[in-house]
């Protein structure tokens, strides 16, 4: 089958970026195509690469970039979300004079028709988060 | 493209306090392009989005209420309000804005896009849906 994921919370506060995680890995490992994982609301925050958790936690953003790096993963953030919350690529901080991007490795920017796109082109969109 | 599917976006939450309504509506309008079809639902505090004469001034929040009305241009005139939903917060169909679409299948006649629905009814129109928003 082919998914497409929304994660809609942050790293730490919910399980919901763990347990969307988890599903898409074990998705993939069952032979399903994820056509799109889409970063939104507070989900933008998985996307930053400046994320430094204690070594006894998990860190979810790498855990995203080590698997999109490993199946080549489509990883979009939601770039109105990601502008309110300081999550930027290159372009986007020039573009602001921040100075600095932020974005994680195998993450990238991209707007909300990247999100209709994944519900008309998977069989199921799997939302995770409020 | 290659096929329609039918876009079904639940709101739940009321206008102010979280940044939920503001989104969905930026995604109904972003989505509206892509030419699905698309059913809007107004259920719990969601139904406070639509309620007439809302001003933001005390809360330093952009008063998005009049953006609705242009739902109709953007050919999104499938919406249900959940008629429980009203009732439980001492709210009817007169306290909400009246939103409408031209019918170009009509000679361009004015029509309205609400339509009170029950749990039933809400039932089934989830039930039918191909890609479910939540909100």
């Amino acid at each position: 089958m082919k998914f497409a994921i929304q994660i809609n919370e942050g790293p730490f506060t919910h399980q919901a970026a763990d347990t969307a995680y988890q599903f898409t890995k074990a998705a993939l490992e069952n032979g399903h195509e994820i056509f799109r994982v889409f970063f939104y609301h507070d989900g933008v925050n998985n996307g930053t690469m400046y994320g430094v958790p204690p070594i006894d936690d998990r860190n979810v953003q790498a855990m995203w970039s080590e698997l999109a790096e490993k199946h080549d993963l489509d990883l979009v953030v939601c770039v109105a979300a990601a502008q309110r919350r300081g999550i930027m690529d290159e372009d986007e901080s020039n573009r602001h004079g921040k100075g600095a991007a932020n974005i994680a490795p195998k993450f990238r920017i991209s707007g909300l028709g990247q999100l209709i796109e994944a519900g008309i082109q998977a069989d199921r969109l799997m939302v995770f988060g409020d | 493209m290659s096929d329609t599917k039918k876009f079904v976006y639940i709101n739940r939450k009321a206008p102010y306090g979280t940044v939920y309504a503001l989104e969905s509506l930026e995604v109904v309008l972003i989505g509206a392009a892509f030419e699905q079809e698309v059913q809007l639902v107004f259920v719990d505090d969601g139904v406070y989005q639509l309620t007439k004469g809302q001003n933001t001034d005390g809360i330093g929040m952009k008063n998005f209420s009049k953006t609705y009305s242009a739902l109709g241009d953007y050919d999104v005139n499938q919406i249900y309000v959940d008629e429980q939903s009203l009732k439980d917060r001492g709210l009817t169909m007169d306290d909400l804005q009246e939103l409408t679409y031209e019918d170009e299948d009509d000679d361009w006649a004015e029509k309205s896009s609400m339509k009170l629905i029950n749990r039933e009814q809400l039932a089934e129109l989830i039930d039918e849906a191909d890609v479910l928003l939540n909100f």
